[in-house]
Formats: structure tokens, sequence, C-alpha cells
């Protein structure tokens, strides 16, 4: 008998096993964030957005459409991300994860695919929200579907570093509560950072969200406050980092195996 | 008979210093059951755990169905099933769903006749589309050994199958590893239920302290460490053993009322046998109005087992 050098059916069962988990929580999955978004549209689209200038030529309520796609994508990616390998350690499937025939790189192709899938799907879904409440015209739209990949994978793949870390339920929360919150809202979601005084822009140029929502943005109208080479440098960086952390991760073993 | 799983030369210490395991050395025998024994701590998790690539062994090799665990993980992972102690499941799954999962993650495609079988076979089919969290601790064990099962390994690991199961399962349970022995699957089980062992196990292995202390068939086990008692009520009762008895190994009790023989099961010289004991009894006119032998389980030599181990020890 011959090893198998790719193990398939595993990663289409953890493939499965999460997106199932998705439709079975559909309302918690996909309808809160969409009517949290709603919400964002109603209070500072229609309500603020109408008394606001338009930035950099586009209308308020359709400049922060690209913003709170990100916001959501962050926080719902690192959720899923981690949740999907922080549970199996808290109610203790994970043995059977440890002692199946699968690589740790099949592992994590399951995982943090399931998770990117349901950030994409909900970024989109988001989209066609906020279709509802703005015409939007999207520039470069092959960016944009790539780059909302790309940051998917990207921040399910940091989720599932903070699931495997995680000891519990609060912990699993720190990150995207009081880090990724902050930074994306100070980040450029709801402003361009041309508007802030030139001390606070140059500080918020340390703000690595800064960088993703302004290339993000950019996809959408074609105007970006940072340069768009350096953004998605920045963002492939953070996701080489990732990789890098998840490999050190699995090949240690650590908070996964004694 | 081939071995089926060699370990050789296995050691665990825990990064907190903790010597789980100790230069352990054993061999499974293709089809057969092989039960660990040992008190709480002694290393038998450990010990399956490293086997089934849960925990990472300090040193040694661990070769299953002739794959180094580590290096050919895929194949080595593929001939094993493990039922661990706890019951761990999926709350919110079905049970088809949770079966069907594990026949993936194990690399085998989709075959639902297989699944069915399984399911059937641990009578857990017309639960299939109930949730986990539905079902009773004995239904879950149930489902934990469906998952076991759904690749169709060769090789199964049983830790503690049957702690906290009702008499039935037990029943359901024995009946159930036997047909899978039947069926050519190699069974490894851990147990404190002495008389599971006893019941089930063609070999039994005692592990303490992270060391194996005795590898053997069961019977020759039972035959080699069983002590026979025979208990004499005497008519008349003895200050001491009289000088005409003091080639036999005998202890008054009840205030001289019973005679107590402990011999060796397995020596049959003439001349210290019940039958000389008997003899020379009635030679020296000693009576005796009742009499019954006992042999001492696998419990009791479980137990000396364990407990003499330290003063051979270090």
């Amino acid at each position: 008998m011959k090893a198998p050098l790719f193990n398939v059916h595993g990663v289409v069962a953890i493939y499965r096993f999460e997106m199932g988990r998705f439709l079975r929580t559909v309302w918690q999955s996909l309808v809160t964030p969409v009517i949290t978004t709603s919400l964002y549209f109603v209070v500072f689209g229609s309500a603020i957005g109408s008394r606001m200038q338009d930035v950099e030529g586009v209308p308020y309520a359709a400049f922060i459409v690209p913003g709170l796609m990100m916001m959501t994508l962050f926080t719902e990616s690192i959720f899923n991300g981690s949740f999907g390998i922080y549970f199996p350690k808290f109610v203790g499937t994970i043995y059977e994860l440890l002692s199946a025939p699968i690589s740790y790189f099949e592992a994590v192709l399951a995982y943090v695919g399931a998770a990117a899938t349901k950030s994409v799907v909900l970024g989109l879904v988001i989209l066609a929200t906020a279709s509802f409440f703005v015409p939007i015209h999207i520039e470069h739209p092959v960016w944009m579907i790539a780059l909302l990949v790309l940051v998917s994978v990207t921040f399910a793949l940091f989720g599932f570093i903070l699931g495997i870390w995680a000891n519990s339920f609060e912990q699993l929360n720190v990150v995207p509560m009081l880090i990724m919150t902050p930074l994306t809202f100070l980040g450029g979601a709801f402003y361009s950072i041309d508007m802030l005084p030139e001390t606070w822009r140059t500080l918020t140029l340390f703000n690595p969200v800064v960088y993703i929502i302004s290339v993000f943005r950019w996809s959408f109208f074609g105007e970006a406050d940072v340069p768009v080479v350096l953004s998605v440098s920045l963002t492939l960086g953070f996701f080489a980092a990732c990789l890098a952390a998840v490999g050190i991760i699995f090949k240690t073993g650590w908070r996964l195996k004694n | 008979m081939s071995a089926i799983i060699s370990i050789s030369n296995l050691t665990k210490t825990y990064k907190s210093g903790h010597q789980a395991l100790k230069t352990i050395n054993l061999e499974i025998k293709q089809g057969e059951i092989f039960a660990l024994l040992g008190p709480n701590g002694a290393g038998k998790t450990t010990l399956i755990n490293i086997v089934c690539g849960i925990v990472t062994s300090s040193s040694g090799t661990v070769l299953a169905d002739g794959h180094d665990i580590r290096r050919d993980y895929r194949l080595a992972r593929m001939k094993i099933g493990l039922v661990p102690q706890e019951l761990h499941t999926d709350a919110f799954e079905t049970v088809l769903a949770t079966v069907s999962f594990s026949r993936g993650l194990y690399g085998r495609p989709r075959n639902p006749a297989i699944i069915e079988k399984v399911l059937r076979d641990l009578s857990l089919w017309e639960k299939r589309n109930d949730t986990i969290r539905t079902l009773s601790g004995g239904m879950k064990r149930r489902v934990m050994i469906a998952k076991a099962l759904a690749h169709e390994p060769t090789i199964l690991f049983l830790d503690e199958p049957t702690a906290g199961v009702d008499v039935e399962l037990r029943r359901d349970m024995w009946e159930m590893v036997r047909s899978l022995r039947a069926n050519g699957v190699t069974i490894i089980l851990t147990t404190h239920y002495i008389d599971e062992a006893e019941e089930m196990a063609d070999r039994i292995g005692v592990i303490n302290k992270g060391e194996l202390i005795v590898v053997e068939e069961k019977s020759v086990l039972m035959k080699k460490l069983g002590k026979k008692e025979l208990t004499l009520q005497l008519q008349e009762p003895l200050a001491v053993v009289p000088p005409g008895l003091a080639d036999f190994q005998l202890e008054l009790k009840a205030d001289g009322h019973e005679l107590h023989y402990a011999f060796d099961a397995s020596v049959t010289t003439t001349g210290s046998g019940i039958a000389a004991l008997l003899r020379r009894m009635s030679e020296l006119g000693i009576t005796f109005k009742d009499l019954n032998t006992s042999q001492s389980s696998l419990e009791d030599i479980f137990v000396n087992l364990v407990h003499r181990e330290p003063k051979n020890g270090k």
C-alpha cells in the first residue's frame, strides 16, 4: 500500500464539516453581520452621510463601503479561523485531528479555506446589501475580488493561530475586540487619512490596517491614501508571516501536542 | 503470529520533567486482544497516545503494521482506530455526519454501505439522524467507537472502553470486541476492570510507573503468578502448626480453627500438593469437618505485581 501524497478526503471532510456549521448557524454567521452593516449604512450613510461632503470625489455613503466590508472581514475571518480550531481543543475532539493521517498543511488548508470562504461570502453579501443603499461602481473588480480573497485568507490564518494560542474564550476575543476593532476604526474605515492633521496622519501610517483598507478602496474608486504596491506587499508580507508562524506551530506541536 | 505493533526503547518525559514512560519494549501480535493494565498515572494513556500520534515520544520507535509512526505517519495512522477514554463528541452533529466525517478525515472515500454496517453493528442505525447531545452516555460511547471504526482500521485502541457504562452495554462491547477480533482486527485495550481483561484478553501487559512489569499470555500469567489456597475447617483447634506439617506452607487462622494452605497452582510435584497434605494430616490424626479451595484472580495478581514492584526496583 502506498501512502497518498495528499489526503483529499480528509481536507474535504474538514471543509464540509466547517461549512456545515456555517449553514447550521446561518443566522449568527451571515444575517447578524448583514444587519450590523445595514445599521452602519443607516447611521453613517443615510443619516450623517447626507450632510457630509464628498470624499475624494466619492459620495460619503459609497466611500465607507470598502471600509465596512473590511471591518467585517477582519473580525469574521479572525473569528471563524480561530473558532474552527479552538472549539475542538475546547471540547477535546482535537484528538481525532491529531491522530488522523492528515498533514499540517492539509489541516490548515481545510480550516482556513472554510473560514476564508465564509468571509468571502459575507463580504459579497455586505456588498450586495450596500448596493441597496448607494449606487456602487467598482473600478478594478478583479483586484477587488483578489484582495477580498487575500484578506480573508490572511486573517483566517491569523485567526487560526489565535485559536491555537488561546486557552479560553476570553483570550479568543481579546485580539479581535481589543486590537482589530480600534485599528480598523482608526485605519480609515470611515475617513480618508488625508483628512487628518499632519501629525495624526503620520502616526496613522504605523497602523497596518490603513494599508489594507486603502488598497481595497482603491479597487473600488481608483484612489488610494498610500501606494498600492506598498499596501499589497504589506498584506502579502503579513500573510507570509502567518504562514511561517503556522509552520513553526505545527512543527513544534505548540499548544497542540505534549 | 507476526507483530502488528512493535515498540522499541520508547521513552517519554514531559516538559514538566515527569517521566511518564521508561524504555518500553513491546510487541503486539496480529489478531490478538491485548489488555494493558495499570494503576492511574502508570503511563497507559501516554503509551496509547504516542502510538496514535497525539503525544510525541522523547525517544524510541514505534512501527504500526511495519510503518514507522513518524516517518510513514499516513500509512500507520490509516491502520489505527482510537477510542479515547473521555467522551469527546461534537454535540451538535448528527451521528451519521460525525461518523462519515471520521471516515473522510482518515483518508477514505465515501462509502455509505460501510458506515451503515458500522452503525448497525453498534445499534446506532436508528439514531443516525439524532444530534449527539441528545444521546445517553452509553450511546455516546458507541458513537466514539463507530467513529474509530469508520475507516476500517486493522488496529483498534480502546482506552478504558467500559468506564462508566452499564452492565448491558459492557456485555455488548465485549461481544463487539470479540466480533472485531474475529474479523481480523487487533485490539489493544486499557482497563481498570480486571475482570474485563480476564474475560477478554489473550495477553496481558502490566504497566506501573512508566515501566512494563510483565507481558504474558493471560493463561500463563494466571498459572505462573496465581496462587491457590486451601482452607480446612478443623474439628479441634490447634495452637501451633504441628512440626510434622512443617514441609507445607501453612497458616493457622480463626483462633486455630482454620488451617490455610497457600500453594502454587503450577507446581505439581508429588509431596507438596493437597493430597500429600491431607495424607500427612491423616497420619498425624488431625481431622477436619470441611474444606474449600480458591484461586487468586487476575486482580490479586495485578495488585501483587504493582505493590511488589517498588521493593524489587530501585
